[in-house]
């Protein structure tokens, strides 16, 4: 085992499938001096100038390049260095690269992986950067999304969606980047669409993705104070998505929190609440709640932030309302 | 390839298109078709000059371009038709007729989206050093999207071995290009901002653009980096088959119908000693064999409806979730 950051656990994850497979190469913007995250540090050093390039600010380019040197061999690895600039490459993403296999009745198969931070965590950086967009994507089918909530997780996943002969954006969590964790040595592959039980519990099933996970974990710890034993589920992928993870859960419990960073207007939580009322109805004793980020732009001011991010006392007062419901 | 069989290639396509178009007025497109008629030039004479293993794409308006590379001709027709052995197995349709095996990397539908996608099959290419070069056609409305900046900027930075062919018809859709350009000409007129040198080639002319699409291939081959070609052309209808093309001058279409590309290849062999009746066989030949093509694909019979749950991930299957 070996204790790496999240940001670090994402460079060796490239290291280990980059020196595997010399078809896996990177393109993004500043990927050679290691990227503004510092995710992509010393893989230029290591694996030298055919391997990782640099690109201009240009997300058409960066991901219809992408999608071409897939089509010609390659398995390459995209940065998109803020998974709010998705906008500025929105068709490549889902009318080229989602839909190309498709359209070609099989023709083509695309092993690409478009990456990069996503996420608030309340780190001030607004609504042009900090979004949580997920959900953006997860109303396209041909996409598979990975959203790691932890170093292991973000290696793991990665060389995963490295592996897969399918388009993968992952989404990094800018706010998890330092944090620290023991990952496994050795090769570390997860498996795409296995949830994680983070803690076992029989009263209220909480379900959370990247840095939700630990908002959840946050929320179970102050709800076992009160006696009470959350089940705390963390996706890791939503698309493929474990929903008989959620399900087997929701049939222990009967209780279940969705908690998202998005704002809920249209969030990833809309579809398991969805799921787990068609599938689950006999089985819950209580409405199912969503906690998500506010339906409004990201502000910056801290205070205004808190305001509007999930937090635990939110998930708390949650899962409290669905164990008090009569 | 001589003189000849770039003529008869090209009847072919304008059999074909015009089949096409007749078989849309008879309503069995299912969905739109836009007519390759009067650009048959370029594709023809571009396709040529590449071998086994360069790559190309096109646009909504592809069907020409696939079918130059080698696309098998029924595969094609039974895509626009919605019958059984479509070449996408009907889930592309006209606007995105593909051969892979043939090099013909797909027809995309969103204006300037495949500039950028040629710019990564030369980039694979350039690192697999496989000496493969990239052709990326599309029309005279693509040099004004941001996709078309960003590709061929960064191909000209990283020195890709693309070539970008600008079909220019003057008409971006219905919209006379030089109303929606700064410029006189909208390709060859915006080189100088990649540092690219400035390429207008006569695109009804076969055998000039065989001669400037070699050069660029040749150049790309041999590390030299990208070209930006301009082929000036013509659309002999409308923007899709749906449009009659009312909006432009009558003066200016019989200009452009004297230039016909046909009427140029034929001219050109007849100078050069072809036999005139020879080549009136060729052209009834072709125009028999596309309609003989299109009786049999339409006896075909429709694809199986459990083919639109396949090829969305590589198992085959469409199951987002367990």
């Amino acid at each position: 085992m070996a204790e790496l950051t999240y940001r670090q656990a994402v460079a060796a994850a490239l290291a280990q499938e980059m020196a595997r497979d010399d078809r896996v190469v990177l393109l993004g913007e500043d990927v050679v001096s290691g990227g503004v995250f510092k995710t992509t540090a010393g893989l230029h050093e290591k694996f030298g100038a055919d391997r990782v390039w640099n690109t201009p600010i240009s997300e058409q380019a960066i991901a219809g390049a992408a999608m071409g040197a897939a089509m010609g061999g390659l398995r390459p690895v995209a940065e998109i260095m803020f998974a709010d600039f998705y906008a500025t490459c929105w068709d490549q993403v889902v009318n080229e690269i989602a839909k190309v296999r498709y359209m070609t009745g099989g023709q083509v198969r695309l092993p690409l992986v478009l990456r990069g931070a996503n996420g608030s965590g309340g780190l001030g950086f607004g609504s042009q950067h900090g979004q949580s967009v997920e959900n953006w994507a997860m109303c396209v089918p041909g996409l598979k999304i990975v959203s790691p909530a932890g170093p292991a997780e973000a290696f793991g996943l990665l060389a995963a969606a490295i592996r897969d002969d399918d388009p993968v954006l992952v989404f990094e969590h800018k706010a998890l980047y330092g944090r620290r964790e023991e990952v496994p040595e050795g090769e570390h592959v997860l498996p795409l669409g296995r949830a994680r039980t983070v803690r076992a519990g029989g009263d209220v099933t909480l379900v959370g993705l990247s840095i939700t996970v630990g908002t959840c974990l946050e929320a179970a710890d102050e709800l076992a104070g009160h006696g009470l034993a959350a089940d705390v589920l963390d996706l890791r992928t939503l698309v493929p998505l474990d929903a008989a993870a959620v399900l087997a859960s929701v049939r222990r419990t009967g209780r279940l929190v969705v908690v998202e960073e998005n704002p809920g207007q249209l969030g990833w939580g809309s579809a398991i609440a969805a799921i787990a009322a068609e599938e689950a109805f006999s089985d819950l004793t209580a409405p199912v709640a969503r906690v998500s980020g506010g339906n409004v732009p990201l502000p910056v001011a801290a205070s205004l932030e808190a305001e509007v991010d999930v937090s635990a006392a939110r998930v708390v007062a949650a899962a409290r309302a669905v164990l008090n419901y009569r | 390839m001589d003189g000849l069989e770039l003529y008869v290639r090209m009847c072919f396509l304008r059999h074909f298109e015009e089949r096409v178009d007749l078989l849309y007025r008879r309503g069995l497109i299912h969905g739109p078709a836009h007519l390759g008629l009067g650009q048959e030039a370029i594709a023809v004479g571009a396709a040529s000059v590449l071998r086994p293993g360069d790559c190309s794409l096109g646009t909504y308006r592809g069907h020409a371009h696939a079918l130059a590379r080698g696309a098998p001709p029924d595969a094609v027709l039974a895509e626009l038709l919605g019958r059984a052995g479509g070449i996408c197995q009907g889930k592309g349709g006209s606007m995105h007729i593909t051969s892979v095996e043939h090099g013909y990397f797909g027809s995309y539908a969103i204006v300037g989206a495949h500039l950028p996608i040629a710019c990564g099959l030369a980039w694979a290419a350039k690192i697999r050093r496989t000496e493969a070069v990239t052709v990326c056609f599309f029309g005279d409305g693509t040099t004004n999207i941001g996709a078309f900046h960003e590709a061929v900027n960064l191909a000209a930075v990283w020195r890709l071995p693309v070539v970008f062919v600008c079909e220019n018809n003057w008409y971006m859709e219905y919209t006379p290009i030089a109303d929606v350009i700064p410029v006189a000409l909208p390709a060859a007129d915006r080189a100088a901002a990649y540092g690219l040198d400035r390429v207008v080639v006569d695109g009804n002319d076969v055998t000039a653009v065989q001669r400037v699409v070699g050069d660029a291939v040749a150049a790309a081959r041999s590390g030299e980096g990208p070209s930006l070609v301009e082929a000036q052309t013509y659309r002999l209808k409308g923007h899709s088959a749906a449009d009659a093309g009312a909006y432009r001058p009558a003066a200016e279409v019989t200009l452009w119908r004297e230039r016909d590309p046909l009427l140029r290849v034929r001219a050109a062999l007849t100078a050069a000693g072809a036999d005139e009746a020879e080549l009136d066989e060729i052209d009834s030949r072709t125009r028999s064999d596309v309609a003989d093509l299109a009786r049999q694909v339409l006896d075909r019979p429709v694809p199986e409806p459990s083919g639109a749950w396949t090829d969305v991930w590589s198992d085959g299957s469409w199951q987002w979730r367990n």
